[in-house]
């Protein structure tokens, strides 16, 4: 199976989604 | 700790930023322009980029890397809030220290990865140092992907630094 980082769109598409866990992370801890 | 200096705070956050976008502007270079670029380059002008322009990208892009963490860590602390963003929160501080905490630990781990993983591997790669020609494309395939790791890295980083200082919440 390719490795997922070895497309920049799926990169890009990862940093988002892990962007989006992280502001609902510290929401969390900030709670 | 705390310095409160309005002077020292603006000249040392100034410097953190330069060295970011030195930092980070490189690592997109490379990842947005270079690597996809390398297959379309004709065989007789990549030694350009292997032999001048590559290892002058690095030397700014480790350089970049460690002086963003050092003016970092040092603005942190000037804050007073260097220990509650490094345990991202838990400590205190809330919803902004956990999200500047998260980016910082990306933005360390993203160094470490330049200082320790990428460079040592472009090193073999580039032919920087003496090393057995079939470690070569296993070098560049490991500097490529840990680049790539910091490219997904910088996104949530960037946001994150941002975002402590204009919190969406």
């Amino acid at each position: 199976m390719k490795n997922p980082l070895e497309s920049l769109p799926t990169t890009v598409v990862m940093g988002v989604v892990l962007t989006v866990i992280m502001v609902l992370v510290a929401q969390g801890i900030g709670s | 700790m705390m310095i409160d200096d309005p002077f020292l705070l603006h000249l040392v956050r100034w410097l953190h930023v330069v060295s970011g976008v030195m930092w980070i502007g490189l690592l997109w270079y490379l990842n947005f322009v270079q690597v996809p670029t390398m297959p379309k380059i004709p065989d007789e002008l990549k030694p350009a980029i292997g032999k001048h322009i590559a290892p002058a990208v690095l030397f700014w892009f480790r350089w970049g890397a460690a002086s963003t963490v050092l003016f970092g860590l040092i603005l942190a602390w000037m804050n007073g809030y260097l220990g509650d963003a490094l345990a991202i929160g838990l400590n205190g501080g809330g919803a902004t220290t956990a999200m500047l905490g998260i980016a910082m630990w990306f933005g360390l781990i993203m160094a470490f990865n330049v200082w320790f993983v990428i460079w040592p591997n472009q090193k073999i790669a580039l032919g920087i140092v003496d090393a057995p020609a079939e470690k070569k494309p296993g070098s560049a395939r490991t500097a490529m992907l840990f680049s790539r790791t910091n490219t997904l890295l910088s996104i949530p980083m960037l946001y994150g630094m941002v975002a402590a200082q204009n919190p969406p919440f």
